[in-house]
């Protein structure tokens, strides 16, 4: 019977395609639909803040050069990760994050909460050259970050991009784009203040790469390694406990 | 090439490569400095060269009446070229990249050369530039032979290879600029993209054009495979790029996906990428290539629908095995691991099918190398897609998730799966494509063979031991109860495997290099042979005696 319905299904091309696309559909619907409308699925967290423009930046270098091919940017719920990197990752802390870097592979350690771990001045080392600092490592040597000028020209169309995509980002945010990225990291000029204005006392306003006069592109990659984890406190008041990992010998 | 076009349809070739190299232009003027200018020129420069080769034959006569008994075979050649040249150039990323975890170095300093950019690639390189090229040819090869029916155009399977070549050309080119949206498996932007959907669905309606002439009641197994990997590809391919770009001059766009949103998406998207592009579209060809070189009909065909359906349906539910412990909610999670779990299932019933298809033919896979590569194929096949199922329960996961096992049963999947089915396809259609006897040297086969055995096992078992290693060292606890090993112990351990693995891959890869040699001699100087009246499409005037594989 079954045989035979398809047996006629196989004589028909557009049905034959009609029935792949119906069977492959549901899978999709029924996992990702219900991302947007259950709430419960991204945490409330009233401190969440958006990225600065230099932040943003930096995010792009991390994208441009292929960071996440290497690192993660997600904690699991296991005990040993949570010691390891600290709490693990909630699903707001990503909630502006366009695209996700949760990554999928650990060449090098997860960088969740990697932000106010080490000083700006060691991750100036350790990009220029990793083995200067950690000899065993095979992370990259990034030295032409430093010699090359960031450009904010466009920083404003880019926060104007991710507001038309729902982050929220004001106007006086976009019209100051560009002063805002140069005064993140150059904390004596006059255009330091605006960045703490708006978007909090908290933002890291420092010479990132030691040269205050000049932006560069280790400036903003180093903002943003800076602010990683830090974006809201929600996952250090989280009470559930981590799982244990399965312990084979036991 | 533009010897088998009328004069009409060399004009509207000359009509779509002067539209991209308009386009070209438009984008080299809008791109100024930013990549997407470079892009600009690539593509100007892709529709003028191939304009400048039109109009050189453009005066050559017309093809002769005859053209429709006969199959359309050019495009299907230059997809077999382009599939080597892609093996030998994404295989070569892969063991430079896997040479650059073990000597970092080799990056020579530069950006463009750095392992993160080198990645995708690699990546691109062999799953689409190598993957995709193979799938599109031997599909234009199956779906004439099974239907008896000439392709449905003359320009059209042409747009399709080298529209297909362009894209793969911008995602490449692009990589080495910084230029990548960071999707895994879909790092090319939003122009690029948009551009593979204007390709994509001309693939599509070629195919089914095609179909539609068959002279076959039924539509035979390998196509189900291949329509459904033309259909579900252009679904995922959309949803998961859908962008907005920062402007029309630029190349760097957003996501519409934010998130945790954007993680399930994505895995969505790349799961089945692994599902439709790398397995039914290469079962398709294993249905087709191993009754053809096994001379022996398919064991089963309810086995065939049993596969065929469960694969269609469960696999898109599997994607959120890639999560698992992650933000993403629990029960997304315990859905992906239900169903990875059920999908051995109908992967084994496929595996099952065409190892019994076999049965009976075991003299001839001892002695010819071609169909071991296909016996090969099928036997990974097995044992990667149980691996899977099996890397997707969430104890074991948790485990081997973020360590090299994952990348480790990729390529359980990706060489001695992909690879093997696809060197084997090649083999079997290269002779009596360009009708020659045989291949040039049955010798190289063999030794394409064994060098493509050694590099798969040694890449593989490094990867397991390094995969296993480091997530055990991850999460080992002293008595006093602190972690044992710090982050960097494990990744001195690891620098043996690095080591072991780029020597595996660059076996691998001197197997494609001897793959390609023995196919240009075969191409230059074996004679042809094979009668060409048998391998014709039913016109209705001459009875076709095609080799249909029976079911
Ligand atoms: C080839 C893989 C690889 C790539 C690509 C890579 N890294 Fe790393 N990274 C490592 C490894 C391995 C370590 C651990 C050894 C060390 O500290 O150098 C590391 C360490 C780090 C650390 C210190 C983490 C800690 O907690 O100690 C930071 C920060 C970092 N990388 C940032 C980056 C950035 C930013 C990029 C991209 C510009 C990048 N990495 C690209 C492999 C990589």
């Amino acid at each position: 019977m079954a045989e035979l319905f398809h047996r006629k299904l196989e004589r028909t091309a557009i049905g034959f395609v009609i029935a792949i696309i119906a069977a492959a559909s549901v899978g999709g619907l029924v996992e990702i639909a219900p991302l947007f409308t259950i709430k419960q699925t991204v945490e409330e967290a009233p401190d969440m803040r958006v990225y600065t423009p230099l932040e943003l930046a930096g995010r792009n270098i991390y994208i441009r050069e292929g960071c996440y091919a290497c690192h993660s940017q997600m904690i699991r719920t296991l005990r040993d990760e949570v010691e390891r990197y600290g709490p693990y990752s909630l699903a707001v802390e990503s909630k502006y994050d366009r695209p996700m870097l949760w990554g999928s592979k650990r060449t090098g350690p997860d960088l969740a909460r990697v932000g106010g771990k080490y000083s700006d001045f060691w991750h100036v080392a350790h990009l220029t050259n990793p083995r200067d600092v950690v000899p065993e490592s095979n992370m990259p040597a990034y030295r032409f970050l430093a010699r090359t000028a960031l450009d904010t020209d466009d920083l404003g169309r880019h926060l104007q991009a991710q507001r038309a995509l729902g982050v929220p980002y004001t106007d006086a945010m976009i019209a100051n784009a560009a002063g805002d990225a140069f005064g993140q990291a150059a904390p004596d000029s006059p255009f330091a203040a605006g960045v703490t204005e708006r978007y909090g006392e908290k933002t890291q306003v420092s010479a990132f790469d030691g040269v205050a006069t000049q932006l560069t592109e280790m400036d903003a990659l180093v903002a943003y390694l800076q602010v990683l984890g830090r974006l809201t406190d929600a996952p250090y008041s989280n009470t559930a406990a981590p799982e244990q990992a399965p312990d084979p010998t036991n | 090439m533009v010897q088998q076009l009328t004069t009409g349809e060399r004009q509207n070739a000359l009509v779509i490569l002067l539209a991209v190299f308009v386009v070209g232009v438009a984008m080299a003027a809008a791109g100024g400095s930013d990549p997407l200018g470079v892009h600009g020129v690539i593509v100007l420069l892709f529709g003028g060269g191939l304009g400048a080769l039109v109009m050189r034959s453009y005066y050559e006569p017309e093809p002769t009446l005859d053209r429709p008994s006969h199959y359309y075979d050019d495009p299907i050649k230059a997809g077999i070229a382009l599939t080597l040249a892609w093996a030998i150039f994404g295989m070569f990323m892969g063991v430079w990249t896997a040479a650059q975890l073990a000597w970092p170095d080799l990056a020579f300093d530069a950006g463009w050369s750095t392992f993160g950019r080198l990645r995708p690639t690699h990546t691109t390189g062999v799953i689409f530039g190598f993957g995709g090229n193979a799938l599109i040819a031997t599909s234009f090869h199956v779906v004439q032979r099974t239907s008896r029916a000439r392709l449905a155009g003359q320009v059209s399977p042409w747009f399709v290879l080298l529209g297909f070549n362009l894209f793969c050309i911008l995602a490449v080119t692009g990589y080495f600029m910084g230029v990548t949206q960071s999707k895994e498996y879909a790092e090319a932007e939003w122009y690029a993209d948009l551009w593979l959907v204007v390709v994509w669905v001309t693939y599509f309606v070629l195919f089914l054009r095609t179909i539609a002439r068959r002279k076959e009641p039924h539509i035979y197994v390998a196509n189900w495979y291949y329509m459904a990997f033309i259909v579900v590809v252009a679904i995922l391919h959309i949803v998961n790029n859908l962008a907005l770009p920062v402007s029309l001059g630029q190349a760097k766009s957003y996501t519409i996906w934010a998130g945790v949103q954007d993680s399930m998406v994505q895995w969505w998207y790349g799961h089945n990428a692994v599902a439709f592009f790398l397995t039914a579209g290469f079962l398709a060809m294993l249905y087709y290539y191993l009754p053809v070189r096994a001379q022996r009909p398919i064991f089963s065909y309810r086995l065939s629908i049993l596969s065929f359906w469960g694969i269609t349906f469960f696999y898109m539910w599997a994607g959120s095995h890639h999560l698992h412990y992650t933000a993403l909610p629990h029960w997304v999670q315990n859905l992906g691991m239900t169903f990875s779990v059920m999908l051995l299932v109908p992967s084994w019933a496929s595996a099952g099918n065409a190892l019994l298809t076999l049965n009976g033919a075991w003299q001839k896979v001892r002695d010819d190398a071609t169909l071991r590569f296909i016996f090969v194929a099928v036997v990974f096949y097995g044992l990667s897609t149980f691996e899977g199922s099996f890397l997707a329960i969430r104890p074991v996961n948790a485990l081997s998730h973020y360590t090299d096992w994952t990348v480790g049963h990729v390529h359980a999947g990706a060489l001695g799966w992909v690879a093997f089915i696809t060197f084997g396809s090649i083999y079997t259609l290269v002779p009596s494509l360009w009708k020659r006897e045989r291949m040039f040297s049955p010798v190289l086969v063999e030794v394409h063979f064994w060098l493509a055995v050694a590099g798969t096992l040694i890449y593989v078992f490094a990867m397991w031991n390094s995969g296993i290693l480091q997530g055990l060292m991850w999460r080992t606890y002293t008595q006093e109860g602190t972690l044992a090993y710090s982050f960097l112990d494990s990744l001195v351990a690891m620098y043996p495997y690095y080591i072991a693995r780029a020597f595996g891959g660059l076996l691998f890869l001197l197997g494609a290099i001897v793959a390609a040699y023995n196919i240009w001699m075969t191409v230059r100087a074996v004679p042809a042979s094979i009668d060409r009246r048998t391998d014709v499409p039913d016109t209705g005037l001459a009875p076709g005696a095609a080799a249909t594989p029976a079911e």
